[in-house]
């Protein structure tokens, strides 16, 4: 029973493909996997937008949606009709098949991600011996869609923004890249699976989840981050900032493309919050030994909205960094501080099981990040804030 | 096989005409992008996964970019009046078909050079990490060397060009 209900959607697979002829079954399988994922991820999406634009009404203390059916809940389905009606508005100097071709592209290429994301027991599209670096490569290719969204508007914010987000999205993508590569030296595989099993295991009733080592947990913090940044979310939605550019890169669409570039936002964030699951808190595996009779695919998606809950708390409580800071940020504490998380990683690899690990790596990682914090402090002279302006 | 592969030679070289065609700097920019996607799906089509990922890691998602930033920040977009055909297109011309010449040879003879084995090897990424940081650590550590060095003078060019406006 409990087998049943965790492998319920590879049972219901295998079962619809049965009906096919032996020759059509393989691409069958394949096609049905890709169905779930266009319609699984796109309807979490609509959800979230509901959940951030209440859970935001309640952190600024007023109400959110409510009009549209119970408790406003059936609001994407407006905003989706609403959409799909508008005049798509295409400037008259805009780049006419860039212009086209930018939100595709993104949206594409943002899809192809989840391709590799072990979202339950046996529920992974493609198991791919180099599933980190497919993701990673298919998160890079989005700079491009971003760019060419921005330069064939012909239209300065939009261009801005573009510039802005790809010079984000690079800075931040280093950090990205290399807080995960602590993860596969320990693992010692690019396989998401892998990865993953490699966390599935018990000491008592506590999991062995990266998260819960000294370098995990670094490393957490730096890929949560970088991860932020790399979506664009506030306190990093600098390209997008509506006081000084409008709505950055997207400035210029309308209608059904605006969409699309709002759905690609959000898969984003979906799918780089599944890969942090992945990475650091154990994928599709229970949190504690005994809770293991859930199915493994609600532990998946209750991480993945949990991680979404995150990210819209911190849009609601922290207030926009300034370029120079988020630049700063990235090149001088970030990256410094993911690079000796590498090292640490080493440490920790080569010390073997015991006490002393555990005591010397966290002793460097904080030192570190008190020495670090320190110096950084020591030129700001914090004091009572003033003000030149007003009194 | 060899449909999927006359599909993708397609779109790699058509990539690469547009490049060279196009009247738009950007827009041959992104054609190049194409190009360099039509290449990493060779790779994965050979199943060089390794080899096909890290091209659209690196060529997509830094050397592209990196094309479109320098034209951006220096000659902007605007077509040239005077066309973009060089008036020494013939000896480019000559030179891009001698190389083109040379590489052909040298694949077309690689076949008797290299010993032909029976089956086709199954190379792994794991494979490919240990051998990098196995018998090929050296060379690594002085490529990592030698653009850290690269990244440092980068810096220091930007640093001193501030400090003279200033």
């Amino acid at each position: 029973m409990i087998d049943k209900a965790d492998q319920i959607f590879v049972l219901l697979q295998h079962w619809l493909v049965s009906f096919l002829p032996l020759a059509l079954q393989q691409p069958a399988a394949v096609l049905l996997g890709v169905i779930g994922i266009v319609c699984v991820f796109p309807a979490i999406f609509a959800l979230t937008t509901v959940f951030e634009r209440k859970g935001l009404g309640r952190i600024q203390n007023r109400l959110g949606p409510n009009r549209v059916g119970p408790f406003g809940f059936m609001q994407p389905i407006a905003d989706a009709i609403k959409s799909l009606t508008k005049e798509d508005v295409v400037p008259s100097t805009a780049n006419g098949p860039v212009h086209f071709l930018a939100p595709v592209g993104l949206v594409v290429a943002v899809f192809m991600g989840f391709a590799v994301l072990p979202v339950g027991r046996n529920m992974v599209l493609v198991d791919m011996d180099a599933g980190l670096l497919f993701f990673f490569a298919m998160g890079a290719s989005t700079e491009v869609s971003v760019f060419m969204a921005g330069w064939s508007s012909r239209n300065k914010y939009s261009l801005l923004g573009a510039m802005r987000a790809v010079a984000q999205m690079i800075s931040y993508e280093v950090v990205l890249l290399l807080s995960s590569v602590a993860v596969v030296m320990i693992t010692g595989s690019l396989s998401l699976t892998k990865i993953v099993e490699a966390q599935n295991q018990y000491t008592g009733i506590f999991p062995h989840w990266y998260i819960f080592t000294p370098w995990g947990l670094a490393g957490f913090v730096m890929y949560a981050i970088a991860a932020t940044a790399e979506t664009n979310r506030s306190p990093f939605d600098l390209p997008e900032g509506e006081s000084e550019l409008v709505a950055g890169y997207h400035t210029e669409y309308s209608g059904f493309k605006f969409a699309l570039f709002f759905l690609g936002e959000y898969l984003a964030m979906l799918s780089i919050s599944g890969l942090g699951t992945t990475l650091f808190l154990g994928g599709w595996s229970a949190p504690l030994s005994f809770l293991t009779f859930m199915p493994s695919w609600f532990w998946f998606f209750s991480k993945l909205m949990m991680s979404i809950f995150v990210f819209i708390w911190m849009r609601g409580t922290l207030p926009r960094l300034r370029q120079d800071q988020l630049m700063n940020f990235a090149w001088k504490f970030v990256l410094p501080f993911t690079l000796l998380d590498l090292f640490v990683t080493a440490l920790w690899r080569f010390m073997g099981e015991g006490l002393l690990r555990w005591i010397v790596c966290s002793a460097i990682l904080l030192a570190a990040y008190i020495i670090m914090g320190r110096v950084a402090m020591v030129r700001k002279h914090f004091g009572p804030r003033s003000y030149r302006y007003a009194e | 096989m060899t449909v999927v592969f006359y599909l993708i030679a397609a779109i790699t070289v058509a990539g690469g005409l547009a490049a060279v065609l196009l009247k738009n700097l950007v827009h041959c920019a992104l054609a190049v992008t194409i190009a360099f996607g039509g290449i990493a799906l060779l790779f994965l089509s050979l199943d060089a996964q390794f080899a096909g990922f890290v091209q659209i890691l690196v060529y997509i998602g830094a050397v592209a970019i990196l094309i479109v930033f320098a034209i951006l920040l220096t000659r902007g977009s605007d077509v040239p009046k005077d066309g973009v055909f060089s008036p020494t297109w013939l000896t480019g011309v000559a030179i891009a078909s001698a190389v083109f010449a040379v590489m052909g040879w040298a694949v077309i003879n690689s076949v008797n050079a290299i010993p032909q084995l029976a089956a086709v090897p199954h190379v792994t990424v794991h494979d490919i990490g240990v051998a990098l940081v196995g018998s090929y650590v050296l060379p690594l550590e002085i490529v990592a060397l030698l653009l850290t060095a690269a990244t440092v003078g980068a810096v220091i060019v930007a640093m001193h060009e501030k400090g003279g406006a200033e």
